[in-house]
């Protein structure tokens, strides 16, 4: 119900017009984006080699289904949000997803990651499998804190993201003491924290997005997504400093 | 609604705090209740769950203890052992209702956003495990852990209790061992599919017998201690410290708390009860017997009354917080999650709550147990005597 209310709200205000050009708003307010941790291995790969190779670490919300999903997906999103942002940049986004893994089991598969694709930045998005196996949060936490350590120590920088704001499952799965684990290792370890669930809070609040809709429409998740790579690339421009190297004109 | 409470050598202020803490468990459970802002757990480490475990070890040492010194071991064993059983079949209620709303969620909700989170329905594929590992209580959905920790602390109860009763001393001795040894060595119960108990029943058995060993007379041993001004000024330091720590929780641009006291202190384990968060439990404790007196007359007010009712039955009313909490998220979910519909729910069901214990006080009067009544000798049964 409230959805269509919503949304004829949305297209009366904002008139065809806008609607057409710019879906309807999913800005990330600052507060909500950036924390004080920065990332130098960024900031020093893009400076002197003009190049950002990314990883996104992932599970089965880093992904979409269909057959154009990978395109769509936030990664990829994220890669071409960059790619236009930072024009005189070499940009890679890689995607190494794969549903049902514990963070501990990602922080397993690392040093392939990290032989294979010699990044400078791991986008590492977790906390939803744990969460939903009830892992104990002492091992996830530990399995973080030794992922991020094993990441630095090859070079590269990370960003932690935390789960989607799902408000359907919420009484089945208790993700707010695995949240609270990331933010706590996020801050201890200085690496910026993606807060997706908080990002997606504020969005519901906001009215741009009705998560509570039902159905097999695609259509959400291929927008939500949409604005998950464009966000997470600001975040990286800030968090890199790298707003010397942004496109002004398409700005 | 006011009906006269029982004074059968019962402290009320067992009864009115436990009622409170299962109003604030409720109000906990419900995700993103903005009324839940006003629990415990926002203003320090510890939170409802200790103040329940506390009373019920107390509760259950003064009501079997008395069956115990009357009658022996074995029938006062036989009653403590019913009691379990009656616990584990609500649990299983429970885990039937849980069943069901996540049935309905599966079938009507399909989001390809949120093809992730579904796997929570995966046991709904193979039921021939899940199912037997959650009659087993090693497969326990979210917020329904505190029943098998309670099973588990009722199982072990009798050698406990008769120590308790011979060398008080010793028990809580072997009690605090137990909690040591499980930190050092890592004790904990298996849990499906992953991990371990969320409450391990190793560490926070000592909560439960500390409760027993209180009601033992305990608390008389500790009165002097507990009436020094020094006493005081320590809980109430410890209050304050564990405050300011939570706020650096809800203002992080802050940096409050400095690295290497973060250092020290986290993580703060809940499910081994961390001495931080026995401390707390603690500091409150001292607080609340030095300003709430037993003889206090606001226990007999019918302002007070609603939760008084609610801590005498608190099996069922521990049982119908844990379904209105799922039932509350539904209709946050289905009809609206504004701000007055979270205070709507939460008033709701606090009224719920005290209507059901109201109910089953007046069952209970119908068949000669209640508070009412004195056909049948005070026992482990009686309304205002339930552990």
């Amino acid at each position: 119900m409230r959805t269509h209310i919503v949304i004829a709200l949305a297209a009366s205000l904002a008139g065809g017009q806008a609607l057409a050009v710019d879906p309807p708003s999913c800005a990330v307010p600052d507060n909500l984006l950036f924390m004080d941790n920065t990332l130098t291995r960024v900031t020093a790969a893009v400076s002197k080699e003009r190049r950002l190779a990314a990883v996104v670490l992932g599970t089965g919300s880093s992904t979409l289904t269909g057959v154009d999903g990978p395109n769509q997906a936030y990664p990829a999103r994220l890669g071409q949000a960059l790619g236009q942002m930072l024009p005189n940049v070499a940009v890679r986004v890689a995607s190494r997803t794969q549903g049902g893994q514990t963070a501990d089991i990602m922080r397993r598969s690392m040093k392939d990651l990290l032989s294979d694709e010699k990044p400078n930045l791991v986008i590492w998005q977790t906390g939803t499998v744990d969460a939903i196996r009830r892992v104990e949060v002492d091992e996830f936490r530990v399995a973080l804190e030794t992922g991020v350590e094993s990441l630095h120590a090859a070079g590269a920088d990370v960003i932690l993201m935390n789960m989607q704001y799902s408000p359907r499952t919420e009484s089945m799965i208790a993700v707010a003491p695995y949240g609270d684990e990331m933010r706590a290792v996020a801050e201890q370890r200085g690496v910026p924290l993606f807060d997706r669930f908080a990002i997606m809070r504020y969005w519901a609040d906001e009215g741009a997005f009705d998560f509570y809709a039902a159905g097999r429409n695609n259509d959400l998740a291929l927008r939500v997504h949409d604005c998950l790579g464009r966000a997470l690339a600001s975040l990286i421009v800030g968090a890199g400093h790298l707003q010397a190297f942004v496109n002004k004109s398409g700005r | 609604m006011h009906a006269p409470v029982v004074t059968t050598g019962r402290d009320l202020r067992l009864d009115l705090f436990r009622g409170i803490a299962l109003w604030l468990i409720y109000l906990d459970h419900i995700p993103s209740n903005v009324v839940s802002w006003i629990t415990i757990r926002n203003f320090g480490f510890s939170d409802a769950t200790e103040i329940f475990i506390f009373i019920s070890g107390f509760t259950a040492a003064f009501v079997y203890g008395r069956a115990m010194r009357e009658r022996g071991l074995v029938v006062s064993g036989a009653r403590i052992m019913r009691r379990a059983w009656q616990i584990y079949v609500a649990h299983i209620f429970l885990f039937a209702i849980y069943m069901a709303e996540i049935s309905y969620v599966a079938t009507s909700f399909d989001n390809p956003l949120y093809a992730e989170e579904m796997n929570i329905l995966d046991f709904l594929k193979q039921p021939d495990v899940t199912i037997v590992q959650a009659m087993l209580l090693k497969f326990k959905p979210v917020n329904m852990d505190v029943l098998p920790l309670y099973i588990i602390l009722l199982l072990w109860f009798p050698p406990i209790l008769w120590l308790l009763q011979r060398g008080p001393t010793l028990a809580l001795g072997a009690s605090l061992a137990l909690y040591v040894a499980t930190w050092y060595f890592g004790w904990n119960l298996p849990a499906y599919p992953d991990g371990n108990w969320v409450f391990n029943p190793f560490a926070w058995q000592l909560l439960f017998v500390f409760g027993a060993w209180c009601a033992l007379g305990g608390a008389r041993r500790l009165a002097p201690i507990l009436q020094s001004n020094l006493t005081l000024a320590l809980a109430v330091l410890y209050l304050g410290f564990a405050f300011v720590i939570a706020l650096s929780w809800y203002l992080p641009e802050q940096a409050i708390v400095p690295h290497s006291l973060e250092h020290l202190i986290y993580p703060i384990d809940k499910t081994n009860l961390d001495v931080l968060r026995f401390a707390h439990f603690l500091a409150l404790a001292i607080l609340t017997v030095r300003f709430v007196p037993r003889t206090w007359p606001m226990l007999n007010s019918p302002l007070l009354y609603p939760a008084i009712l609610c801590g005498q039955h608190s099996l069922e009313v521990f049982c119908l917080g844990v379904f209105l909490a799922f039932a509350g998220h539904f209709a946050l979910v289905e009809i609206s999650g504004a701000f007055w519909m979270q205070v709507v729910i939460s008033v709701l069901g606090i009224v719920a709550m005290i209507g059901t214990a109201a109910l089953v006080t007046w069952y209970k009067s119908l068949e000669g147990r209640g508070p009412g009544s004195r056909k049948k000798p005070p026992d482990a049964d009686v309304a205002g005597a339930e552990a």
